[in-house]
């Protein structure tokens, strides 16, 4: 039987006969191709969505349909944050009761010292409004009495680090324009950096990119804030050695004009307060590092400052 | 395979990037945060192959740069290539091994970030390679690794792939 079957499978190797190719490998081989045109096509298309889009400006197709996008995603953004917003109150409730007694004592204190300095400040409002109406005193826009302010929800947040953004349920819908402010009760947040008509993109001042122009309250030394070294932290740099920082003094933003360029923050908006400077022989500037007001890890809520006039923009 | 399983896969991305990016892009913890897309995708891409794995990333890197107003295509094309290429591995030698959705995730995570850095770098955006490989990654991977377990599991089972894989039932002799 076996010497049978070997006698067979020589006559039919010696055969001159083409052999069939098995049906199996075809299949796979067809597969394999559709497989590879698949991936090929999807990166294709990946690359000609990033060259078009990069290239096109603000109102271009791609753009419109990102909004027309934007806009179908947002009602589930909202309710996945509606959802989650229990939880979030919970953890941030036990994380604050942690440190509840010795911020309570701190606040104490904080208290008494701005308590004396509310009276001051407010003969000096009342004071400087009276001498400005006076003098019909012409200024750049102040903050908050010429911004209309557009409260509105975080509900999204750039899912990597490579960008500190975040997105809100505002747009364009609501006034909002691109690089206008934005702020939360405790500060400064960051500035509108693309907007669709019911979404917008903020660009949080812990970003890489983001930079602004910021006045030392106390000893009225100017530098520029921009990120820090750790996450969530900012750096004042630029401050010349001639000029005073001292630590726990308040940083705020600085206005400017020049000619038809003009900064994108109005005077005043708290950034938060120096934590530590240094400077050595050799350096130029000051190295100071400043603690933000604002927790960026933890916005859910922030207010658009629209300004009530666009001056030269 | 079921017509309806394509439907279930794009409902379950779908899901994944709006909790992304709603919810576990918030949730910070040592500098990184937990990518349930990231993981839900390698899940179908392990479970179905590459082609699923192709078009799963390059559908949900679409809702995520949409959904943030970000560049479009730019997680598509890191999404995609992870997805066939988990796929493949899965297609290839990894689908019936316990570690293999453990080592995709690792492998994957680092990857895409690595990917997503010379991405970025290249579009001229400032990127601080310092922040996102040395402080970001290293909690990212062990918070994806810890969420792999559960994020597979019902993956698996929502894809109605509960069940052991299916092998030979039945062996005949053949003579």
């Amino acid at each position: 039987m076996q010497h049978r079957n070997r006698s067979a499978r020589i006559a039919v190797l010696g055969s001159p006969a083409p052999r069939s190719r098995p049906a199996g490998l075809s299949s796979r081989n067809a597969t394999a191709v559709k497989r590879r045109v698949v991936a090929g096509v999807l990166v294709l298309l990946s690359l000609v969505l990033i060259t078009v889009y990069f290239r096109e400006p603000a109102g271009g197709g791609l753009h419109s349909v990102q909004s027309t996008g934007a806009t179908i995603l947002r009602p589930f953004e909202v309710g996945a944050n509606r959802v989650a917003a229990p939880f979030r109150d919970v953890y941030g409730w036990f994380s604050g009761l942690i440190h509840a007694k010795s911020e309570n004592a701190r606040l104490r204190r904080q208290v008494d010292i701005l308590t004396q300095r509310v009276i001051q400040n407010t003969n000096a409002a009342e004071e400087n409004a009276s001498l400005r109406s006076q003098l019909h005193f012409v200024g750049l826009p102040r903050f908050p009495q010429d911004f209309d302010p557009v409260a509105t929800e975080v509900i999204t947040r750039a899912p990597s680090e490579f960008q500190q953004q975040i997105g809100i349920a505002a747009g364009k819908s609501r006034g909002i324009r691109v690089d206008d402010p934005v702020v939360t009760a405790d500060g400064l947040v960051g500035k509108i950096s693309a907007v669709a008509d019911d979404q917008a993109q903020v660009t949080l001042l812990t970003d890489p990119s983001s930079s602004v122009s910021a006045l030392d309250l106390e000893t009225k030394a100017t530098g520029i804030v921009g990120h820090g070294q750790a996450p969530g932290t900012l750096t004042l740099l630029r401050v010349q050695k001639a000029q005073t920082l001292n630590p726990r003094d308040t940083i705020v933003t600085q206005h400017w004009k020049f000619g038809d360029l003009t900064s994108v923050y109005p005077a005043g908006i708290p950034i938060g307060y120096i934590s530590g400077a240094s400077n050595t022989e050799v350096d130029l500037y000051w190295q100071a590092q400043v603690s933000p007001r604002v927790h960026f890890d933890s916005l859910d809520k922030v207010i658009v400052l629209v300004p009530k006039k666009r001056l030269g923009r | 395979m079921s017509p309806i399983e394509p439907l279930k896969a794009a409902v379950l991305i779908f899901v994944a990037a709006i909790l992304q990016v709603t919810i576990f892009s918030q949730i910070n913890i040592l500098g990184g945060y937990p990518d349930v897309l990231l993981l839900t995708l390698v899940a179908i891409a392990l479970l179905r192959g590459s082609v699923y794995g192709a078009a799963a990333g390059f559908f949900a890197g679409l809702l995520v740069d949409t959904a943030n107003l970000g560049t479009l295509g730019v997680t598509s094309l890191l999404l995609t290539i992870a997805g066939y290429w988990i796929g493949r591995y899965g297609e290839t030698t990894g689908r019936d091994r316990v570690h293999a959705p453990f080592v995709s995730i690792a492998v994957a995570t680092v990857l895409v970030q690595f990917g997503a850095l010379v991405l970025h770098y290249l579009l001229g955006d400032v990127v601080s390679a310092r922040r996102v490989l040395l402080e970001a990654l290293p909690p990212k991977v062990a918070l994806n690794l810890l969420l792999t377990l559960p994020v597979y599991a019902l993956t698996r089972r929502l894809l109605s792939l509960a069940t052991a894989p299916e092998g030979a039932t039945e062996v005949r002799l053949l003579g």
